[in-house]
């Protein structure tokens, strides 16, 4: 593929005394492109991508390659993974409470991070910091710039983290739930900004989440996670529009059957597997509606789905799932 | 018509600022709830929605206004009054965890709300109302930090149950669950309200969950209300400006979802220094100029309901609909 921008590959994360929490995944991200790495709460979409920062704490360790424009790093060994971080790979996590510092004002906290990886004086830090604050569309950068995190809005905040995220000029940006804090109208001026940052200055995204919609909404590609493992993956149009693997077509169906109106929602019983859990076989066995014994006795990995991504399962060609109802959204 | 099941009446809820001036929590709320009926309350974080959920329970009293419960007045009750209602109304809270004593096993904690009142708590009746729940008997001697949230979330609905009350108001119940859980959730709510006709006051920022669940919505907006009606009919074609944005905003997972989508400027104002004349104008994509800053709307019938919007005043319509 040209324009590859990340390529991990062969990751793993292993949790001290649990177990593997994340197995096997590939995952590339192209320059210009918002890619959404989605699954349940457990599945390893935090651990992956705190693996390609480097930055898993103590007693998780990372293996696999990656390959970042064009150079190798070894995600063992979260040392080499030093000059990315920050510089071309920054991130955005889910509470900006906690990533910002309680008793710096915000300023010196864009600052910090360019005199980390910049080579800027100060008064050039500090115009810079005023113009990134007015980037992220935050209506009065010099009061915004003096205040502490506790004084700004859940929203505000967020902003000011992706100020910081972009203050070296990252090349990928990798957003972690960014919004799952954020009522919906804020959500949604959030994630205009980061799909501005992605369509009108190129930089790549991966971004985690566990909401289909925002996916549907912003991403170009999408990787569903199952268990720690990618189960599928390929365009947004084919994935959400003809999934393959029954867990993406039953993480869909929950979503679509409240928007249509029913009497009884669509769930997914039982709950992901916890890490380190002895399975044979397919890991969503278990849960899926469409197992047979063949499922529960061999592990299946991806291949090529009709849909032109990859799908990890079996019976992906044997069975019908329900196509995506296209009609007009009910709300 | 007979009473409706809960009657709220220009409730108000002032809370006092340190150094002075106080922060207008709700403004004269008005809300029903008929009996067996699921009424949602949606709006941002910051819109009174908890507040309003904690006078109904009793956590909080009213500044102003009153409360009626089966026709009685119960917001000035004190604490020993207060607890004989309390067993028709029961709460589920959104954070599980903190709703529950770590130290306390599942089948202790659902006896809790039985033993206060004197009823059955008999292992044998927790059990049962654990299985009601979706849970076994293997729950009962659990600790709630042993459990999923999902589970939690069952444990609360049967605690809550166990007193068969007459309203349970929910906070945001299903919100810190997965989508694949929520769905549990959300379904075992349902099938209880059907099987023993409680009428709920559901609170959520999620419109989708509220169409599902509920069968009337209202919308708060900084403490007041402004738009309600039938929940169907309100969240796919709203009246009121604030309430479009709000299911505008709802990402859809339909890849080609052409719906309109409007995207508010600014955030949520401070209740501490609410803004003039409609609320909502500081963000309302379709403010009148001078009007809507200086004059509060007053109620507007609607098809399903009725809505405070000085776009939907008679002399405002272009029809001029009578």
């Amino acid at each position: 593929m040209s324009g590859v921008l990340l390529e991990a590959s062969g990751l793993s994360v292993t949790i001290d005394r649990a177990g593997r929490a994340v197995e096997g995944v590939n995952l590339t991200v192209a320059s210009g492109e918002m890619v959404g790495l989605v699954g349940e709460s457990g599945c390893g979409k935090t651990l992956t991508a705190y693996s390609l920062l480097g930055l898993l704490p103590a007693g998780v360790r990372a293996a696999g390659e990656l390959r970042f424009a064009g150079s190798s790093y070894d995600l063992g060994t979260p040392a080499s993974l030093q000059p990315l971080r920050g510089r071309d790979v920054a991130m955005v996590s889910q509470d900006p409470l906690t990533a910002l510092n309680p008793v710096d004002r915000i300023d010196r906290q864009i600052e910090d991070v360019m005199r980390a990886h910049l080579d800027l004086n100060r008064a050039q830090r500090r115009a810079r910091a005023l113009d990134l604050l007015d980037r992220v569309g935050i209506p009065s950068p010099r009061r915004v710039a003096r205040a502490y995190p506790f004084e700004l809005s859940g929203g505000m905040r967020q902003r000011v983290l992706i100020a910081m995220a972009i203050s070296c000029g990252p090349r990928l940006l990798i957003a972690d739930e960014p919004t799952t804090a954020l009522d919906t109208t804020v959500q949604a001026q959030i994630m205009e900004l980061l799909s501005g940052l992605v369509r009108d200055e190129g930089l790549a995204m991966l971004l985690i989440t566990h909401d289909l919609g925002l996916v549907a909404q912003h991403c170009s590609r999408v990787c569903v996670m199952y268990a720690g493992e990618i189960v599928e993956q390929g365009t947004v149009e084919a994935v959400l529009e003809r999934p393959r693997h029954p867990y993406a077509g039953a993480l869909i169906d929950c979503l679509v059957s409240r928007e249509v109106g029913v009497t009884r929602l669509s769930t997914i019983e039982g709950s992901v597997p916890e890490v380190g859990a002895a399975i044979e076989g397919c890991r969503f066995a278990a849960r899926c509606r469409h197992a047979d014994d063949r499922c529960r006795a061999t592990r299946p990995t991806l291949a090529p789905a009709a849909h032109g991504g990859l799908v990890a399962c079996l019976r992906s060609e044997e069975i019908t799932l329900a196509p995506i109802d296209t009609g007009e959204a009910q709300l | 018509m007979s009473d409706p099941l809960l009657r709220v009446e220009q409730v108000s809820k002032a809370f006092p600022i340190r150094g002075g001036g106080s922060l207008q929590a709700l403004r004269n709320v008005d809300f029903e709830i008929n009996d067996g009926e699921a009424v949602g309350l949606i709006g941002e974080s910051g819109s009174g929605k908890s507040t309003f959920a904690r006078i109904v329970v009793g956590l909080e009293r009213a500044s102003a206004g009153r409360v009626h419960f089966q026709g009685r007045e119960i917001g000035g009750l004190r604490p020993r009054r207060r607890r004989a209602i309390q067993r028709d109304i029961q709460m589920v809270f959104q954070d599980s965890r903190a709703s529950m004593n770590p130290r306390l096993r599942i089948h202790q904690i659902v006896a809790e709300p039985l033993l206060t009142h004197g009823l059955d708590g008999s292992r044998r009746h927790v059990i049962e109302l654990l299985e009601r729940v979706g849970l076994g008997e293997r729950f009962a001697d659990l600790y709630p930090h042993q459990l999923s949230g999902g589970q939690r979330q069952r444990v609360a609905i049967a605690r809550a149950v166990s007193t068969k009350p007459r309203l349970i108001v929910a906070d945001e119940p299903v919100s810190a669950l997965d989508v694949s859980v929520q769905g549990q959730v959300l379904n075992l709510l349902k099938s209880l309200q059907e099987e023993y006709g409680t009428a709920f006051l559901f609170v959520s920022h999620d419109l989708g969950v509220v169409k599902f669940f509920c069968d009337r919505v209202s919308v708060l907006y900084l403490g007041r209300v402004l738009e309600n009606g039938v929940a169907g009919p309100l969240l796919s074609s709203p009246n009121h400006p604030y309430t479009r944005a709000l299911a505008s905003a709802a990402p859809s997972v339909r890849v080609r979802d052409q719906r309109q989508r409007i995207v508010l400027s600014g955030e949520l104002p401070s209740p501490e220094n609410p803004p003039s004349g409609c609320c909502f104008h500081p963000r309302c994509p379709e403010v009148i100029p001078d009007l809507c800053a200086t004059v509060e709307p007053g109620r507007s019938s609607t098809e399903p309901g009725m809505a405070r919007c000085h776009l939907l005043t008679p002399a405002r319509t272009t029809e001029g609909a009578s």
